[in-house]
């Protein structure tokens, strides 16, 4: 299945990108995804994301489906 | 009113959108860039964000704080972009019967705003720079 990933931030900045595609297995959940991302962009590994998909924050164990899109959330700082 | 703005905010605008007669109360935060952070001189902020994401958590938190207090409107504007030292980044107005939940709704919706809505800053120093990091979102917050 295939994810769309956003980046923001310091996680946009090191990774070099904004918006990128994942392709996963069947039942990958979210803490896959961003092991995935972190195998293609080594300057986010060791980072912890809060990962929203479909704008709702979850947790890490979440299930993804193919065309969700799955953002990974440095800690914010609004305001 | 909830919105994101690329330019200079109007937090005049942001309390016309909440005020009423039935408003006894009408409690306004605004957000200045200040001069120094952690003894380093600033020379201004770059804040960006999920728009598609931060427009309904801001909206959750704006339905939220009237639940909580019934009667109180709250309306949240963030500026995006550049924003220089003494500029406005954010208006929350919270409008109520009494002041006593004007109060707290306005103090509730900047400070749900700054733990759980996707913005960051970015803070830039003449030598350097760096994205500030404050609290990671947790799911159903919102509550």
């Amino acid at each position: 299945m295939r994810v769309q990933v956003r980046l923001f931030a310091y996680f946009r900045e090191a990774a070099g990108v904004g918006e990128t595609d994942l392709e996963l297995v069947h039942g990958a959940t979210v803490d896959d995804a961003w092991r995935a991302l972190g195998e293609r962009h080594e300057r986010l590994a060791g980072h912890t994301p809060a990962p929203a998909v479909n704008r709702r924050v979850v947790p890490g164990g979440t299930v993804l489906s193919d065309g969700d899109e799955v953002a990974f959330l440095p800690p914010v700082s609004g305001g | 009113m909830i919105a994101l703005e690329d330019g200079v905010l109007d937090p005049r605008a942001v309390e016309a959108s909440v005020e009423g007669p039935d408003a006894g109360g009408l409690a306004t935060f605004q957000g200045v860039v200040r001069a120094t952070n952690e003894g380093r001189s600033v020379l201004y902020l770059e804040y960006e964000a999920y728009r598609e994401m931060a427009i309904p958590v801001m909206q959750a938190i704006a339905s939220e704080a009237s639940r909580r207090w019934p009667d109180t409107r709250v309306a949240m504007v963030h500026r995006l972009g550049r924003v220089h030292v003494g500029d406005v980044s954010v208006v929350v107005a919270a409008a109520a019967p009494h002041r006593v939940e004007a109060f707290a709704a306005c103090r509730y919706a900047i400070d749900a705003l700054k733990s759980e809505v996707p913005i960051w800053k970015k803070e830039v120093w003449s030598d350097g720079s760096h994205w500030v990091e404050g609290n990671l979102p947790q799911p159903g917050a919102i509550t």
